[in-house]
């Protein structure tokens, strides 16, 4: 990760900093909340839904290791090879070796987290294999030299005026007008031959079918097609808590993730792949590889809270309604994954000590799970990150000290209601015209904002008072 | 969880503790004897446990359950002899509400205890409209407000009508719909101060948006939002005055607001 040198907070700063960036995320993540809210008012049944997708994930879960026997039984049925990764470097090595095997120059992918999550863009150039994205989004990623910055749209973090000008820079053809079409023509026109002439395609999947063996991947631009029939070997990378038992499940999960990601009823392109060519078929790979990636989620099945967060099919709804996401786009998380959802999933992958501000840095308002259509409660979920940060000793001494004064002092009214008598002579004390005004302390607060004084008896005492005269 | 709505008001005179949170008692005592005057017309008996202090929730968002769970026993014991239980702020009361059961899961005997109180304990505004079936009678203010609903009360508490029913009464005094009315201002206890640049940027959005209504005054349910809110707004000298919506209702509109000299 080449932020992990800098601190959570100081690539917060940064990200504040730039208004650009403040631009193209409202872009963004606007009008994905306008569409879904628009969706949601289409969808009465959401809530009903949301109830199923969240049963059949769960029930997916309890049984995962039936179920991933069961696919893999059926996906050699069909001709596939399965692999099992237990980690994200085991997992990217796997890709790497099968193209190597298959004596690959070129690549191309469909964009998938799971590929970021793994490490597999960097894998494949160490290896001196050429990567072609194809996702429109990708490949302004892949220009830009930078990481995803939303797990939907990863390229979230370019206004379409740098991203012209980017275009402008690479393209062989760049486009004349600008407008989003001439600009998408330009794309089409530098990635199309590349399609054509890729020895292998790697792709994700939204979904694996444990009954057929299939993977289900959706996209909206179609290049997932485009991707993956051309070439002669074909890779899908996908997380174990993918499953879902029988196509009739994938697509009630479907008709959540669509309308939770970008408020449409379907996605343009809904593809699903079972197997290598066969004899009879005009095109299609004539290998077909599916590597199976735990990365840590057996870990966390065996961990009762973390468990739900296997329900998550990576929508991004959570980050489009976060406030602290809204600000400072996805960079500043500084892991794979961004936004509420990153933020209890990057100490699983990253370890809590290097990413214990993901946590912490959020207001607790519930959004995030009141739109998450698998109903993950990611307040409580973050909850437990702050619980086990604190105790493992990683929250600061000053907080730890401070805590425990004030437990001591609110076990014994009394001196609870001395400790707020004197806060608020001091208080008083640096109070003009009804603020309280360069009180030490306070700077966190009075940096920004103003700090109102208090009135000058507690409620308590001026309660006890009155009554007394009553 | 929402607030079950009771079918009737209760027959004889409720006994109701009422939970002052801490911000209240030392920043605005105001609110709490609006509170007070707001649950007396309503017809109940109101008593103030003196033993109360606060209620755990710093510690518990910092992931201090050990010391959490010392503040809600304790808040169990002070308030276990009353009917009920209401406090002027969604967020402390969301608090004891809806977390206290999984505060004391390591230990069942308090944390049903935590349940049952639980179920007696109810935001003021919601109290009022829920289980009293109370209507302002009588209070005047000629002035328009825009409404902010802070996020524990409305989706730990479902508190959402309540507040706009009681106001809706208050002759002279207009509502202005505050767009975005339901995203986090940027307060989030301890978070405010934690990242205060990430806070600064979401309430300055928010001050926006209060600006933009066009009301007078910026009326909410939990005091430590409306400090961040007023807050901001006072900095850039804006002229919007902010209350806790029980100020209102109890006839105080006309007072200091938060910020301004007492
Ligand atoms: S946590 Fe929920 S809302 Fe967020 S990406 Fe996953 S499924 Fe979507």
């Amino acid at each position: 990760m080449q932020e992990a040198t800098v601190s959570f907070k100081a690539r917060a700063e940064r990200a504040l900093a730039d208004p650009t960036l403040k631009l193209a995320i409202d872009r963004t993540t606007g009008t994905a909340e306008r569409k879904r809210a628009v969706a949601m008012t289409q969808f009465p049944q959401f809530e009903a839904a949301r109830e199923r997708g969240k049963r059949i994930k769960d029930h997916v879960i309890a049984n995962l290791d039936h179920y991933l026997l069961e696919f893999e039984r059926n996906a050699i049925e069909s001709g596939a090879k399965v692999h099992w990764a237990s980690t994200a470097e085991e997992a990217s090595q796997i890709v790497v070796s099968l193209c190597k095997q298959a004596n690959a120059k070129r690549v191309t992918r469909v964009k998938s987290m799971l590929g970021e999550e793994i490490g597999l863009p960097h894998a494949l150039d160490e290896a001196g294999i050429e990567r072609v994205e194809t996702d429109l989004a990708e490949h302004i990623v892949q220009l830009g030299g930078d990481r995803p910055s939303h797990i939907v749209w990863p390229s979230m973090h370019r206004t379409r005026e740098q991203v012209s000008d980017m275009f402008k820079r690479a393209h062989r053809v760049p486009h004349q007008e600008e407008t989003i079409e001439a600009m998408v023509a330009s794309a089409r026109r530098e990635l199309r031959d590349k399609f054509l002439s890729a020895d292998v395609s790697i792709s994700g999947a939204n979904f694996l079918i444990a009954n057929t063996g299939a993977t289900c991947t959706v996209t909206n631009e179609g290049n997932a097609e485009l991707t993956t029939t051309p070439p002669r070997v074909h890779i899908v990378t996908a997380g174990i808590e993918k499953l879902v038992p029988s196509i009739e499940h994938a697509f009630l999960m479907l008709r959540l993730l669509v309308r939770s990601a970008t408020g449409a009823d379907v996605t343009q392109y809904t593809t699903f792949h079972c197997g290598p060519k066969q004899p009879g078929d005009r095109d299609g790979p004539e290998e077909f590889h599916i590597v199976l990636v735990d990365n840590g989620r057996t870990r966390m099945l065996r961990d009762a809270a973390l468990k739900e967060m296997l329900r998550c099919i990576r929508c991004g709804a959570c980050m489009n309604h976060c406030v602290v996401f809204r600000q400072l786009g996805g960079h500043v998380y500084g892991g794979t994954y961004p936004g509420p959802m990153g933020a209890v999933l990057t100490p699983v992958f990253d370890g809590l000590e290097s990413s214990r501000d993901l946590p912490h840095a959020c207001t607790m308002n519930g959004k995030c799970q009141e739109v998450c259509p698998v109903a993950i409660p990611l307040p409580t979920l973050l909850r437990g990150w702050r619980d086990r940060s604190w105790r493992e000793g990683l929250e600061p001494t000053a907080a730890r000290f401070g805590l425990s004064i004030h437990t001591f002092v609110a076990s014994h009214p009394r001196l609870y209601r001395l400790g707020t008598a004197i806060a608020i002579k001091v208080m008083r004390l640096f109070s003009r015209g009804g603020l309280v005004r360069g009180m030490p302390g306070l700077g966190a607060w009075t940096k920004h904002r103003d700090f109102p004084a208090p009135a000058r008896r507690s409620f308590m005492a001026m309660y006890k008072n009155s009554e007394n005269k009553r | 969880m929402t607030t079950p709505q009771s079918a009737s008001r209760p027959a004889s005179p409720p006994r109701v503790g009422l939970f002052v949170t801490c911000l209240v008692d030392a920043m605005r005592p105001s609110v709490g004897f609006a509170a007070l005057k707001l649950l007396r017309d309503a017809g109940c008996r109101v008593e103030v446990p003196d033993a109360q202090t606060c209620c755990g929730q710093p510690a518990f968002n910092s992931g201090d359950t050990a010391d959490a769970a010392v503040l809600a026993r304790r808040f169990i014991e002070s308030f276990e002899p009353y009917d009920y239980v209401v406090g002027p702020s969604g967020s402390c009361v969301g608090m004891t509400r809806a977390h206290y059961e999984e505060v004391l899961s390591n230990d069942p005997a308090w944390s049903e205890r935590a349940r049952r109180l639980g179920e007696r304990t109810y935001e003021l505004m919601s109290f009022l409209v829920d289980v009293m079936h109370y209507t302002p009678t009588d209070v005047k203010l000629d002035s328009s407000f825009t409404y902010h609903d802070s996020c524990s009360g409305l989706r730990e508490l479902g508190v959402h009508d309540q507040p706009r029913a009681l106001l809706d009464k208050v002759t002279g005094l207009t509502l202005k719909p505050l767009e975005g009315n339901d995203v986090c201002c940027g307060f989030g206890g301890t978070f405010c101060v934690k990242y205060p640049s990430i806070s600064n940027a979401v309430v300055t959005e928010k001050a926006e948006a209060i600006e933009r209504s066009g009301a007078q005054l910026l009326l909410g349910g939990d005091l430590g939002c409306l400090m961040n809110m007023s807050g901001k707004l006072k900095r850039q000298g804006s002229k919007v005055r902010s209350l806790h919506a029980a100020e209102v209702l109890a006839g105080m509109g006309n007072g200091p607001a938060i910020g301004e000299e007492d």
